[in-house]
């Protein structure tokens, strides 16, 4: 086979890799969107803020000890303990869930019945909020997250898929972590579509994404439902952050990570979690593809930046709805 | 007292639809233009026209443009950074292109270029709307950063990438450059806005206005009664993006001087004059200077309280600010969705009826 054909070959694989870890944030974006109509902005900070607090309890941070040094002139920073991972992901789980719980009470109980439009924007400051939160709580230094995931290029396929090639190809590069992440992504949906399908909660959570007063008057605490879900996009975003944070650090550009699923979402519709993976996917594919093919050679490369939402927005002009979107019905 | 209909007799159409009704109204409104053209020059120094009043007068424009656009057409938009760019690299090309020609022409015409850019930019949102829209804008601004990033010919193949604004003068003196004078940057930029904000408040007004505003309350209605929501949308973008290509052009040739795209025109200044917007209040031309004002004046005075007067390190007043920005965003949302201008319409309110409340 032409060397040309299996770097093509690479480099889609990476890019459904990259799709996949896309996916994941999408996810936790359909979640809210689909059981409360908010379109979440804060996703992406979500991810960060649970990196970040998972890194802090890890290393035995003293959360604010920044701001406590400043008042105080102390001098603390850390506990002086280190926190096995798995418990250290319990703990802020459950801190995902208080912060749902929070967002829930303290912002947008008060916004139910305003226009989707004004919810987006509530949860661009609650991003921006969040944002303040986590680098007051934990430092705004970049931190490596290490939860015992295996990192580098799996030399297993590089060795194995070599023959492909010719003289001067050495087998596909793919990191370890991105395979693993496709596992745990695809475990994670499975999980979900279980627990929507087969759980009272999970069924509760769809009646209210079906119809809100409908599923109030047989009885479901909206309420309940709609800290449930911040809880399970929190524990979305949980995973994103432990994955994108295992793969390039923790610190502020992993929020931007949002914006990147924002057309995956345009691409797959924002009501369905196929969607979000499927558009995930493709996102990934086109642009890493159009980058080695057209990006690179001719305009200069960096073109990963633009083409996910200029793809997005050529798509949206023939089919408003996504891909898996439910048609967008319109009533006076 | 004061404040009042009662007496101020309108004997002429003339005077029934002029823009402030109110006697108190319109002499506030000399007041305030008195005292910015003739007070304030005589007062202002280069800290407080470089951190303060210059980029409050280029964010007005630019709020004043993205309040067209979303306040009033109700189209989000999260492409105003990329938009202000076209308006700076416009100008530049043009400056050093014809550099005879008034830098004040300039500035027009690139605000005319940025109104071309937004125009063709806003043609999705005839087929989308709501936040899928602004994403879409998202596309604009990204789009256009990288653009002006990797074609070397928007900044005339200089090594840096960045484009610095040449020495120009208007009317003998010299408004952009490094030997510019506090006063010249603050007055070119306040004959703009002055301009700029009396075109968009008459717009508004008049028709064009009354059609983005029933797109804005209900598309599919206002379709019903004859308005042509291509027009009305394309020509919101167009205004829209005509406002936000003069703020980005100031932006570049007079405040700053040097730019580099990325940094001065990053999506942060999309969330920025977004959130300029919501806290001063959605559809409302005072609103946009309300908001540019509190947002312009948020970090200068949490660094001279914390900082300053507190000792607090940098950083942590930096945080602070993210905290009390989002914060104040949710709390306007939540409590007063209408932003500062609400607050002050209902400070006028009852202002009608003080003292004698009944």
């Amino acid at each position: 086979m032409p060397t040309e054909f299996l770097y093509g070959v690479e480099v889609v694989l990476n890019g459904l890799m990259a799709g996949v870890l896309y996916a994941l944030v999408a996810l936790g974006f359909v979640l809210i969107f689909k059981a409360s109509g908010i379109f979440n902005y804060a996703q992406g900070v979500l991810a960060l803020f649970a990196a970040l607090t998972l890194v802090g309890i890890m290393e035995g941070q003293v959360p604010f000890a920044h701001l406590i040094n400043a008042i105080f002139g102390t001098e603390i920073h850390h506990f002086g303990w280190h926190v096995p991972a798995v418990l250290a992901i319990l703990l802020t789980a459950a801190v995902m869930v208080l912060l749902a719980w929070c967002v829930h009470n303290f912002v947008f109980r008060h916004l139910v019945g305003q226009e989707p439009i004004i919810l987006f924007m509530a949860t661009i400051g609650l991003a921006y909020f969040l944002e303040g939160v986590g680098d007051l709580m934990w430092g705004s230094d970049i931190k490596t997250l290490d939860v015992g995931l295996p990192q580098g290029a799996s030399f297993w396929l590089e060795e194995n898929t070599a023959f492909l090639g010719g003289e001067d190809f050495y087998g596909f590069f793919i990191d370890k972590l991105d395979m693993v992440a496709t596992l745990v992504a695809a475990l994670l949906v499975i999980a979900l579509v279980l627990f929507s399908q087969y759980t009272k909660q999970g069924r509760a959570m769809r009646a209210v994404a079906d119809d809100h007063q409908a599923a109030l008057s047989v009885g479901i605490s909206l309420n309940f439902i709609w800290v449930l879900v911040w809880s399970l996009a929190g524990f979305v975003a949980l995973v994103a952050g432990i994955m994108w944070g295992a793969k390039s650090g923790v610190q502020f550009s992993l929020s931007l990570i949002a914006l990147k699923a924002l057309p995956v979402l345009m691409l797959g519709g924002f009501t369905s979690i196929p969607g979000a993976i499927v558009g995930g996917l493709i996102i990934g594919v086109g642009e890493k593809l159009f980058e080695f093919l057209i990006g690179a050679p001719y305009l200069g490369g960096a073109t990963e930046n633009w083409f996910a939402y200029v793809l997005a927005l050529i798509f949206l002009v023939f089919r408003p709805q996504g891909l898996f979107g439910e048609k967008i019905i319109e009533r006076v | 007292m004061l404040y009042r209909e009662a007496g101020d007799f309108k004997t002429s159409y003339q005077d029934d639809s002029q823009t402030f009704p109110i006697k108190f109204d319109r002499y506030r409104y000399y007041a305030v233009l008195a005292i910015a053209f003739g007070v304030i020059p005589f007062l202002i120094n280069d800290y407080w026209a470089s951190s303060i009043l210059v980029p409050f007068l280029i964010y007005s424009i630019a709020a004043i443009g993205l309040n067209i656009l979303t306040g009033y057409c109700g189209q989000v938009s999260l492409g105003t950074g990329g938009f202000m760019a076209v308006g700076a690299y416009a100008c530049y090309k043009l400056m050093t292109a014809f550099p005879d020609v008034s830098i004040a022409i300039h500035v027009v015409l690139a605000g005319g270029i940025t109104a071309l850019v937004g125009m063709a930019f806003g043609l999705p949102s005839l087929r989308i709307k709501g936040f899928y829209l602004a994403v879409a804008t998202l596309a604009a601004q990204f789009f256009l950063v990288w653009l002006f990033n990797k074609v070397s010919w928007f900044y005339n193949y200089s090594a840096s990438g960045q484009i610095t604004a040449p020495d120009r003068f208007v009317l003998g003196y010299q408004v952009t450059g490094a030997e510019t004078t506090a006063v010249a940057k603050y007055m070119i930029c306040l004959v703009f806005l002055t301009v700029c904000a009396v075109i968009a408040r008459n717009l508004t007004r008049g028709t064009l206005g009354r059609t983005w505003m029933s797109i804005r309350d209900m598309d599919i209605a206002a379709e019903i009664i004859g308005v042509n929501p291509l027009k009305a949308k394309l020509t919101a973008f167009g205004w829209s993006s005509f406002f936000i290509g003069i703020a980005g052009a100031l932006f570049f040739a007079v405040y700053l001087g040097a730019v580099e795209v990325g940094e001065a025109f990053g999506i942060q200044k999309s969330f920025l004059v977004l959130f300029m917007i919501i806290i001063g209040g959605l559809g409302s031309i005072f609103g946009s200077f309300a908001g540019a004002a509190f947002m312009v004046l948020l970090p200068v005075v949490l660094k001279v309280i914390g900082v300053d007067l507190f000792g607090f390190p940098t950083d942590i007043v930096a945080h602070f600010q993210l905290v009390i920005v989002g914060g104040l965003i949710i709390l306007f949302l939540v409590a007063e969705p209408h932003g500062l201008a609400q607050l002050w319409r209902v400070a006028k309110e009852k202002l009608r009826l003080w003292p004698f409340p009944y």
